[in-house]
């Protein structure tokens, strides 16, 4: 009973983003059948974390591609494109992340893609849009990360620019793909027309900026400032933070440096009566708290600040989290069984419909592993 | 038209996470209606960030409730929860972030919702799930991240933890909500019926950590390790990363070392043939390349590396990005107005959809603004 089964999307997508996005619509249901080049497929394929594979596919691949089909086309061939036409007329969902102008080279673009399918929504992803002088730039998470301002909102006042450290623009933009998608379906079911769905690495990762660039549009185009250690968010006030602790570190959240001056018995944190002075004195308060919390245990702390409320935490490492009762009692984690019978153990979908969490029924697909019974199923 | 035009959303959630998700459903067309409780409202109005105050109330609050209505209604109030109830009756989409227990307490759970308004669609965020050790602790971005293992993720190896410097936590989960609920109006669409929609912040944010965790479930568990300079990815090797120049910094994304060393002229990178090396030997050659890349301008690589295709750039604040043609052409900042006149800049939604932008010129309400005239329509 998932909301999207009946739904068929083709993902023309490679790598993480289209894919990303392609994932949760198969978890919410869908069908999705990745359309690929032959022998190689696409080129998540070889992209490997830590030299991993499995069954001659990065690992990464098969974290985002399981629970879909395989289709192989040479679009450059007309016959197989031919046969790619046919499986657009049935769809209702394509998805794509060719740099501008590839689709029109092929013959898939959006207006040769709605001459064939009216109801058809076409969703694509590019890295900066598909005008101005970055519009043929590779679109990759990094780069976009760098030119985007982001990494200057990471780490201390002396680091150098520093990223995220995860695929963060991949993954918000497949997020932002999803809503438009979704949105677009939703019309439908009104109008019966299909939509053009497009997004960008950058203005997703612009999005994800929206509160602190809101802040500098309107404060005089103030620049980010990082706290000088342990900084959590340019903008925020001591003692937003982590701080070093006699055997480990704690996290503290916003909260009253007043509150915090009670528990932790340091009465200099109560010359700061004016909240603004937790900005403005930010690294001097953080440097007071910092000679104080580091002179007991992390639980020491944890037990005398939760004990008052004040927003504080643990930093833990995947070793102490994935063993902690709070995860398992998430039940995220779950195996999957390849036809080599070989199984990935990885992560579920994070939403759940009607208190139910949604587990993958198969791997990610070979190269052209489906393409049988797709040719007989729908008859191309 | 805009796709979730004659969608009605009632919305009790504060802060950024589940507000931020009802942001996205307003500028895809939806109508959102905050319902805040007397005298300080949606508590993030007070959130103030680098202390700027924008028409009364934090930038922040304006930037996340934009396109939004608000409602003034204390929930324990039996007269206005009737009305809250009201609107409940009318809306397709009811969504709150209280923390487990609280909504039973008001009475607003979903089997009660659900007998009023059988097709609602039903949305709540939590911090940790319904159950469980956590289930009582705050759901606040950073001790998100520092419980998730997040925070070994970004920085450098002998930095201690380093969190994402924006709420990653609150965006990513918002933006799981809006999925769900949007899926959930798929199927209403075809059904008529409604369906409950939840989200936790750490599942959230372990879902985005996907392919970092499946990766230590199949490496054994070994610790994550940050490259010990330059890091921008803790699983991932040389070259990717950012490094200084002489007049800045250059991103290098993917690249064969050896090919590096011939395009920068960096005969050292070519003792380095092997694709595993890349990754087990990636402080050294990252040590190399930075001890190179120091000793000319960022234009002079990215003049050379461009054209051979390796995935690099420069490395910009916002005040060179807004300058940039490559920004400006997005017309990405849209000019937003309240209802006592007061304007502002904020981003658009980054959607398009028939080659349209999502705009609004609404700004955000101040608290109770549209009570009145919503008890007009309800009567």
């Amino acid at each position: 009973m998932r909301p999207l089964e009946g739904i068929l999307v083709l993902e023309f997508s490679q790598y993480m983003a289209g894919p990303s996005a392609g994932l949760r619509l198969a978890d919410f249901g869908a069908r999705v059948i990745k359309i690929e080049r032959p022998i190689h497929g696409e080129g998540c394929r070889q992209i490997a974390i830590k030299n991993l594979f499995i069954d001659g596919n990065s690992l990464v691949f098969h974290t985002v591609n399981r629970d879909k089909e395989s289709y192989t086309a040479n679009l450059k061939d007309p016959d197989d494109l031919k046969k790619v036409k046919k499986l657009i007329a049935l769809a209702d969902v394509m998805t794509h992340n060719f740099r501008p102008g590839v689709m029109e080279k092929i013959g898939l673009d959006y207006d040769k893609a709605r001459e064939i399918n009216p109801k058809l929504i076409y969703a694509s992803i590019t890295g900066y849009g598909t005008k101005g002088p970055w519009a043929k730039k590779p679109g990759q998470d990094l780069l976009v990360q760098s030119l985007s301002g982001l990494t200057h909102l990471t780490g201390n006042k002396n680091d150098e620019p520093v990223p995220m450290g995860l695929a963060a623009v991949d993954i918000l933009t497949g997020t932002h793909l999803v809503h438009g998608i979704l949105a677009a379906l939703i019309k439908r079911g009104k109008t019966s027309k299909g939509a053009l769905v497009e997004v960008s690495l950058l203005e997703s990762i612009l999005d994800f900026q929206f509160e602190v660039i809101t802040t500098y549009l309107n404060n005089g185009n103030k620049l980010p400032q990082r706290a000088k250690e342990g900084s959590s968010h340019a903008y925020l006030s001591a003692p937003y933070g982590i701080y070093k602790t006699k055997n480990g570190y704690i996290s503290l959240a916003m909260g009253s440096l007043h509150e915090l001056g009670e528990v932790l018995k340091s009465p200099e944190l109560f010359q700061y009566d004016d909240p603004k002075s937790w900005f403005t004195e930010r690294d001097e308060i953080m440097d007071l708290l910092r000679t104080v919390l580091v002179k007991e245990t992390t639980s020491y702390w944890l037990d005398r600040l939760e004990a008052k409320d004040i927003w504080c935490s643990d930093v833990l490492t995947y070793t102490k989290l994935l063993q902690h009762p709070a995860y398992s009692v998430l039940q995220m984690d779950q195996k999957i069984l390849l036809d080599s019978k070989k199984k990935i153990h990885t992560t579920r979908c994070p939403i759940q419909f009607n208190d139910k969490k949604i587990f993958a029924s198969k791997g990610a697909p070979r190269v052209g592993q489906h393409n049988k019974a797709i040719i007989e199923e729908f008859k191309l | 038209m805009k796709p979730l035009d004659d969608i009605l959303i009632i919305d009790l959630s504060q802060f950024l996470s589940a507000p931020s998700a009802t942001l996205r459903l307003a500028d895809l067309g939806a109508r959102v209606i905050k319902v805040e409780r007397p005298e300080t409202g949606d508590l993030c109005r007070q959130l103030y960030i680098s202390n700027v105050i924008l028409n009364g109330e934090s930038s922040v609050f304006r930037a996340i409730n934009r396109n939004k209505e608000s409602f003034q209604a204390d929930l324990k109030n039996k007269t206005d929860k009737t009305l809250v109830l009201k609107l409940i009756e009318k809306a397709d989409v009811l969504i709150h972030n209280f923390r487990p227990g609280v909504i039973e307490r008001l009475g607003l759970d979903y089997g009660t919702i659900k007998k009023i308004n059988p097709s609602i669609i039903y949305g709540s965020i939590s911090g940790y799930g319904e159950e469980g050790p956590w289930k009582s602790k705050p759901g606040q971005d950073l001790l998100l991240q520092s419980l998730s293992g997040l925070t070994w993720l970004s920085g450098n190896g002998h930095d201690g933890p380093v969190p994402m410097g924006l709420a990653i936590v609150d965006i990513l989960s918002g933006s799981h909500l809006a999925q769900g609920i949007l899926a959930a109006l798929v199927k209403k669409s075809k059904t008529g019926k409604g369906m409950k929609v939840s989200v936790s912040m750490l599942e959230s944010i372990l879902d985005f950590q996907f392919e970092t965790i499946t990766t230590f479930y199949h490496d054994g568990g070994q610790p994550t390790e940050r490259s010990t300079e330059n890091n921008a990815h803790a699983y991932l090797g040389a070259p990717y990363g950012i490094y200084k120049t002489k007049n800045g910094h250059l991103s290098l994304a993917m690249g064969a070392i050896p090919f590096l060393g011939e395009l920068l002229e960096c005969e050292q990178l070519k003792n380095y043939p092997e694709p595993e090396s890349w990754f087990t030997q990636r402080d050294e050659i990252k040590k190399i390349l930075a001890d190179h890349l120091k000793t000319e301008t960022t234009e002079k690589w990215l003049s050379v590396l461009e054209p051979a295709d390796i995935w690099c750039a420069n490395v910009l604040n916002w005040n060179t990005l807004f300058d940039h043609e490559g920004f400006k052409v997005l017309d990405m900042i849209q000019k937003v107005v309240m209802g006592d006149g007061f304007e502002y800049k904020t981003t658009r939604c980054p959607i398009k959809i028939d080659g349209k932008l999502l705009t609004s010129a609404l700004g955000s309400p101040a608290l109770g603004e549209h009570t009145e005239a919503i008890i007009n329509e309800l009567t």
